[in-house]
């Protein structure tokens, strides 16, 4: 196990440094002169030359690149141009929005997914499987942001239920907070729990033939009793696995639906900061996300190997 | 078999939709005719008209282009790069270049994709061919792996030994022997990263940076409906059917046949 977490932590560092040298690139190289880039066509050359300063930019591509990192090692993202206060702040106000909403989207897929996978496992060729099978069809089919207008229209502009957008803090009492994330939950939930629910039932229909799973119906167990004490924990295997993917996806790919709810979270910060060309902040939060992408990979392989021990001697 | 037909009705609708739109549409797309805006769906305007008089179905059809259009070229994109890729590493299964192409894919498995097609589109500047370059990029890890995957299945098949024996070098083998037994699954993932580059697609244009007005798109369309949507519902219901119904066929058309060509999970069931 040990020798599987050391190769494992190997090619998560490689896999952190080629992802920086790649971000950085494009933010620092390819748009040319990152200072005219964000201060726009129109800007003075004595403006120019004061914000390149401030960027440190008059350094070498190299110096440039090792200050980044090392101030990311050290926790300092750099300033923001356009807010004019540390990245590090910024993202931390940001956080306590994104993190809890794709705790709760995550906590809503799979309180739905489950149950709907086994039951259309169980069930294989039955009215009750094929209607959840369409109905997960329809999920994946549908553009989140669209079920979040729909949505913005029934229950909040014509039920009144909640409100159409925007966040009171936590501030306002965990319980107006978590109302104001409800929707966009909901939203961001709808496509990955018909994900993981098909998941769900393909794995647990392959566990279900193995030969294993005959043998305890033929030592005397009843379906259920094989399903609950053989089957599920072997299939869950898979669905794990989609699970920390569609954290991470979560927790990065929520941009689209904070902007429905006009949200302030992390995917609308690097939004609103490509949109105000402010590359200090594009590039820090871009890495973080990433960062948290490859690191909740990382132990998603590492739990995958200690539930399944076969996984290890492969590696 | 009856997952393709469907599937494949539903896409012909809009791939017929969008051919139709080069030469014909009920309206005039570019013509805006104030008088007549947010009208509901009548005889006239079958989808109603939006916030400037445009006709709906008119500007759905020719959205149906730009969608497809995008989608397809993204797939092509994915193609082009990954399939040769996974060829390669798995022709150079074990070393240190399959090590280097793999990584690599998982490396762009490792960025949030709608993420950095937004910041490809910001430093690039919003249009079409840089929301297709996005979508693509995307593509090329999951048609490489695919491709390596059940290349390497059959680099172990006797007749695969037997063109080696007769002479046959790794690349002639790949593309004689190899390409075309992969090329089912090919279809398959190509149908399915067809329906998500629509989605994307759509995603895109709703934030602003996909295809700039005033060429219709499906998400652009959306994007124009959110702030009328308690006035106007309309403008919102229909490029969102458009988007459900032709993501639903390709994924009805996928799934039907990924059976067709492997009996075995048609037994199962999947």
């Amino acid at each position: 196990m040990l020798r599987y977490s050391l190769k494992r932590l190997g090619s998560l560092l490689i896999s952190l440094i080629v992802a920086s040298l790649v971000i950085f690139a494009c933010i620092e190289v390819v748009p040319g002169d990152p200072a005219s880039f964000m201060l726009g066509i129109n800007a003075q050359p004595d403006t120019i030359a004061a914000l390149r300063d401030e960027l440190g930019l008059n350094a070498s591509i190299y110096e440039r690149y090792v200050s980044w990192i090392s101030g990311m090692l050290t926790g300092d993202l750099g300033t923001s141009y356009t807010y004019r206060s540390p990245v590090t702040e910024i993202v931390a106000e940001r956080l306590v929005i994104s993190l809890p909403l794709a705790i709760y989207a995550l906590t809503l897929t799979v309180l739905v997914a489950f149950p709907v996978g086994v039951l259309a496992a169980t069930r294989q060729g039955s009215k009750t499987d094929i209607s959840v099978m369409g109905a997960t069809q329809l999920g994946v089919a549908i553009p989140n942001f669209w079920f979040a207008m729909l949505m913005v229209l029934v229950f909040a502009i014509n039920l009144r239920w909640f409100s159409a957008g925007g966040f009171p803090g936590w501030d306002a009492g965990f319980f107006a907070a978590l109302k104001a994330l409800t929707l966009p939950a909901i939203a961001l939930a709808l496509p990955q729990a018909s994900i993981l629910a098909r998941v769900m039932r393909s794995s647990l229909l392959d566990t279900l033939s193995e030969d294993y799973i005959r043998t305890a119906r033929a030592k005397g167990l009843s379906k259920r009793q094989a399903l609950w004490r053989h089957a599920l924990r072997n299939a869950l295997i898979p669905v794990l696995t989609i699970i920390g993917l569609q954290f991470s996806f979560l927790l990065a790919g929520a941009i689209i639906i904070e902007n429905v709810f006009f949200l302030p979270g992390l995917g609308r910060l690097v939004f609103q900061a490509i949109s105000q060309r402010d590359l200090i902040v594009v590039e820090s939060v871009v890495m973080l996300l990433v960062f948290a992408v490859i690191v909740v990979n990382f132990l998603v392989d590492l739990a995958y190997a200690w539930v399944d021990p076969r996984l290890r001697s492969h590696a | 078999m009856r997952n393709i037909i469907v599937g494949l009705c539903l896409t012909m609708v809009f791939a017929l939709a969008a051919l139709v739109s080069l030469v014909w549409t009920p309206f005039d797309v570019t013509q805006l005719d104030i008088s007549s805006k947010l009208q509901k769906p009548s005889a006239t305007h079958w989808f109603g008209t939006d916030h400037f008089g445009r006709d709906i179905l008119s500007m759905i059809m020719v959205g149906a282009q730009t969608s497809i259009a995008v989608a397809v070229v993204a797939v092509v994109i994915g193609m082009g790069f990954g399939v040769p890729l996974g060829l390669w590493a798995a022709a150079k299964r074990g070393s240190l270049l399959d090590e280097v192409i793999m990584r690599g894919n998982d490396l762009v498995f490792a960025f949030p994709s709608l993420l950095i097609a937004i910041m490809i589109t910001a430093v690039f500047g919003p249009s079409a061919i840089n929301a297709i370059i996005a979508i693509g990029i995307f593509n090329i890890p999951v048609f490489a792996r695919l491709t390596r995957g059940a290349a390497l299945s059959l680099w172990t098949r006797d007749y695969i030994l037997s063109a080696r024996v007769s002479g046959k070098g790794a690349a002639r083998i790949s593309v004689e022997h190899i390409l075309p037994n992969v090329m089912n699954l090919l279809i398959v993932q190509g149908t399915i990263q067809f329906s998500l580059g629509i989605l994307a697609e759509a995603a895109l244009s709703y934030v602003g940076l996909g295809v700039q007005p005033p060429t219709p798109s499906w998400g652009r369309m959306l994007a124009d409906s959110q702030t009328l949507i308690s006035l106007a519902p309309h403008m919102a219901l229909f490029p969102g059917f458009a988007i459900i119904l032709t993501v639903l066929g390709l994924n009805l058309a996928g799934d039907g046949l990924r059976d067709l060509f492997d009996p075995r999970l048609r037994r199962v069931g999947r």
